[in-house]
């Protein structure tokens, strides 16, 4: 479903992205995990458009990133920190992104189970860091995309909401959906994922498959296999 | 009024004391052209001129006779001949046309000429085409009014002026509706004289031009759009009253121009949307009292040659400069005038500003040295340059101020 | 347009566009109030329109820019274009601003002065809005800091309300020898300030002008080609920036 070619991203002197080959296909729920400053978030956004590469070629259902827009059509996006205009209210988010996408295929059951109609008249910039995520959350599933791309997606919430929204990526899982979820630790969607991609200093360490994973580290368990990996790291850096 | 009166009875009481035959001429009279008529006329005779058109030249009129035209019969100069010269005195002009009178290099050739007379009246006489129209020259007491005399505007030495005397005295002249010619009314030499209520506009040089001519009074006429308005040179007791002065526009063009003047009085005019309203050259002693000087670029410029002049109770509203100066001495007293870019306050509550007012800015100064800097007109840095000019003087004279000048408009 | 409508509800919201549409309609009105003949009115709006508005037009849009950096995150995160994007921003700016000038400055010189000089300095000051909305649209889009945007866009209004003046005032006296008066046509379009006050200038000092180059400047820019010729190149100076900025929005990492 996607496909990273050789991907390249220099900010300034600082080389982010050092030549990213990566493809994600539909039904896999990956989480793409490495240390701050790994270049996650960047290749996120870079698969979103919002910053463009030095080099390299990103194809979305065989649409290249740099083309037209309406690749974007096929993402929800749940970004890391909800930034939003202050002066709008929660409602006018939910309209004007509804009137932006224009498609009767919606999912509201986010919205529903986060109650957000109770926070219609509050404006964005009054909520507090989790109810943003709820908002973010919210707004990700609401058209029902094939591409689910999470940045961070339970930092933040409460136990509930966590609970909900794993339980709504878990259901989406089943449509043979691309879920991509990123995360400096191993979150508690653990359970639910199916291939790890781990990144380390602007490289793709390796992506594979659980099962795969845990026999090489012999570590029944996702998250040991994963710290059995870095300690890996670590030492032949070292 | 007055002495218009005055003239028109004396004038009444010569016709009647002396009552002298009657002459017809029209194409169906036993005397079919003016020249005849003339010829056969004695002293004191009136002569009816029946409407048509006549192609008569070189007409002279050495006796005294009345004129009179009726329906405006037309006498076509047929653009080679001067047509009527008048050598007599108490010769009375009125009712006619005159089409067409010639162009000569050489001579000042007119539809009517006056030479050598006293007592002539040239009235309701139209005049078209002409070279000159009236030409009138060592003459007194000559009364030319409610003419109308429309030129056809050549080239300034092609077209000749519209009313022209030269060493006149007591002249008359008014309610003359002049236009098209080189200068509307053109004096020279010219004494003791009365020049009101006349229209004179789109004449190719100046409306008025008067050089040499002393006590003379103008009053209530209107200078419109004017190649060059008016031109007042080298005359002293001059009165010029309750004038129009509107629309002089041009490089070297003003409502009025004073070369040389003294001793004379200019008041209750208006000096409306001229380039420059009084452009002061070498002059003195002259009293500028409750003009209206609106919209004009300069209303006035008073060149450092100028001394003594009193500028007293002017309304200056509008102008894009108010005074202009080509130097630093200044020997002139504003008081009392209202200038709407005056800044001050009035905290005395008196009428009058408590700080005085420099109408000369910096920039006004600037842009006679470097007419191109018209450029940066009202831009902010222009702005700023006064305003640090107005504080701290440095290239406007400190002397040309009104010390007092009031808060509201005058009314005039 | 439809974000259009968000851009514009997002600005009313914060309330400082009504308190400048305010400011400007109590200083206009009150001018026409005090003053005693409209002409004078007129001359200190004609300030206002050549400083306040482009520092206004500058400051405001770039400000509003940093602040709304998270709104157009979040819209280019969905299958918008980014010109549409900048677009929306632009115009949401251009009639905020727009609406103000004229509330604040359009109704009552309307109402108390509705002739050629008014009239223009209305267009001028409306061209003017939209220029430095893209100038500083422009600079916003290049400095990825607020402090940066903003210093940038002072420098800008510094240079064109004054620096530019300064030096051409310098050039011309420097040049006095030379006849300057065609190449001075060709420097006022280089400032879009310049351009707009000599607009308004012909309106306003008719008479001025027909004396000495005035009369060059007149038969120039007092034509149809003349103002044709203005008002094209004021367009230009809105769109150049404004294409520039967009050239750099496209590939501009968020």
């Amino acid at each position: 479903m996607i496909v990273i070619e050789n991907l390249y991203k220099r900010f300034g002197k600082l080389e982010v992205l050092k030549g990213i080959n990566m493809q994600f296909n539909a039904g896999e729920v990956v989480s793409l995990i490495g240390p701050n400053g790994s270049g996650k978030t960047t290749l996120i956004k870079a698969i979103l458009g919002l910053i463009k590469p030095d080099k390299g070629v990103i194809t979305v259902n065989g649409a290249t990133v740099n083309g037209s827009p309406a690749y974007r059509a096929s993402i929800g996006y749940m970004p890391q920190i909800g930034r939003y205009p202050d002066n709008m209210k929660v409602g006018q988010l939910l309209t004007m992104i509804r009137e932006i996408r224009n498609t009767s295929n919606q999912d509201t059951q986010l919205e529903e189970e986060f109650n957000m109609d109770l926070l219609c008249e509050k404006p964005l910039g009054t909520l507090s860091g989790g109810t943003k995520q709820k908002v973010n959350a919210a707004l990700a599933f609401l058209f029902n995309p094939p591409v689910l791309i999470l940045d961070e997606p339970t930092a933040g919430l409460d136990p509930l909401a966590t609970e909900i929204l794993k339980a709504k990526i878990a259901q989406e899982k089943k449509k043979n959906k691309l879920i991509i979820v990123t995360s400096h630790v191993l979150s508690d969607l653990q359970e639910l994922t199916t291939h790890v991609a781990y990144m380390q200093e602007g490289r793709l360490i390796f992506k594979k498959d659980l099962p795969t994973l845990q026999r090489e580290t012999g570590e029944e368990k996702l998250g040991l296999a994963i710290a059995q990996i870095m300690r890996q790291q670590k030492n032949t850096q070292g | 009024m007055s002495k218009v009166v005055f003239y028109f009875g004396v004038i009444f009481l010569l016709n009647s004391s002396v009552q002298g035959a009657v002459l017809l001429v029209g194409k169906n009279q036993t005397i079919t052209s003016l020249n005849k008529a003339i010829q056969l006329a004695k002293e004191g005779d009136t002569i009816r001129i029946l409407p048509g058109v006549y192609k008569e030249k070189n007409l002279v009129i050495n006796k005294r006779l009345t004129l009179l035209g009726e329906g405006s019969p037309l006498f076509d100069g047929e653009n080679k001949y001067e047509i009527l010269l008048i050598n007599a005195n108490k010769v009375e002009v009125s009712g006619l046309s005159f089409d067409r009178s010639g162009y000569s290099a050489m001579n000042d050739f007119a539809a009517i000429k006056v030479i050598d007379t006293d007592s002539v009246t040239i009235s309701n006489v139209q005049i078209f085409n002409a070279y000159f129209a009236i030409h009138v020259s060592n003459s007194t007491r000559t009364q030319i009014h409610d003419n109308d005399i429309i030129g056809s505007p050549a080239s300034e030495q092609m077209t000749g002026n519209g009313i022209h005397l030269w060493k006149c005295s007591q002249a008359h002249i008014y309610n003359n509706n002049i236009r098209g010619h080189r200068d509307g009314i053109y004096f020279e030499f010219v004494t003791d004289s009365k020049i009101e209520k006349n229209f004179s506009r789109k004449n190719i040089r100046y409306g008025l031009h008067f050089m040499f001519s002393n006590s003379d009074y103008y009053g209530h006429n209107k200078f419109i759009d004017n190649g060059a308005g008016v031109a007042v040179m080298y005359s002293k007791n001059v009165t010029m009253l309750n004038n129009w002065f509107q629309q002089n526009w041009g490089a070297s063009s003003y409502g009025l121009l004073l070369k040389d003047i003294t001793d004379s009085h200019i008041e209750k005019n208006k000096f409306i949307r001229n380039t420059v309203g009084v452009l002061m050259e070498g002059s003195s002693r002259l009293q500028v009292k409750q003009n209206l000087f609106q919209a004009n670029g300069w209303a006035m410029k008073v060149q450092a040659s100028c001394d003594d002049n009193l500028f007293e109770k002017n309304n200056f509203i509008g102008n894009s400069f108010d005074i202009g100066t080509n130097g630093t001495l200044v020997l002139n007293k504003f008081t009392q005038n209202y200038w709407d870019k005056y800044e001050g306050y009035d905290l005395d509550r008196d009428g009058r500003g408590d700080i005085p007012h420099h109408p000369a800015t910096l920039y006004s100064m600037l842009i006679e040295q470097n007419p191109t800097t018209l450029l940066l007109f009202r831009s902010f840095i222009v702005t700023l340059l006064d305003k640090a000019e107005r504080a701290i003087p440095s290239l406007t004279p400190e002397l040309l101020r009104d010390e007092r000048p009031v808060m509201k408009q005058l009314l005039l | 347009m439809k974000l259009t409508r968000y851009v514009l509800y997002d600005i009313l919201r914060n309330k400082i566009v009504l308190l400048y549409a305010a400011f400007l309609f109590l200083i206009t009105a009150g001018l026409f109030q005090l003053e005693e003949n409209s002409s004078k009115a007129i001359l200190s709006l004609l300030t206002i329109v050549l400083t306040v508005l482009p520092l206004v037009s500058l400051i405001f849009t770039t400000i509003h820019y940093y602040n709304s950096y998270e709104f157009i995150e979040l819209m280019l995160a969905q299958p918008l274009s980014r010109t549409r994007v900048l677009l929306s921003e632009y115009f949401g700016l251009v009639l905020s601003l727009l609406g103000a000038f004229w509330l604040g400055v359009g109704l009552p010189v309307l109402f108390y002065s509705p002739d050629a000089i008014g009239i223009s300095l209305l267009i001028t000051g409306s061209l003017l809005t939209l220029v430095f909305i893209s100038m500083a649209l422009f600079t916003s889009v290049h400095a990825r800091d607020k402090a940066k945007g903003i210093g940038l866009a002072l420098l800008l209004w510094f240079y064109f309300s004054l620096i530019y003046d300064g030096i051409l005032l310098m050039l011309l006296f420097a040049l006095s020898d030379y006849p300057m008066e065609k190449l001075t046509l060709l420097l006022s379009a280089l400032n879009p300030i310049d351009l707009a006050r000599i607009v308004i200038m012909l309106k306003m000092d008719v008479s001025a002008l027909m004396g000495y180059t005035g009369a060059i400047y007149k038969n120039f820019f007092g034509n149809a080609y003349g103002t044709i010729f203005t008002l094209g190149v004021l367009i230009l100076w809105a769109a150049f920036p404004l294409g520039l900025a967009k050239r750099k929005f496209l590939k501009k990492d968020m």
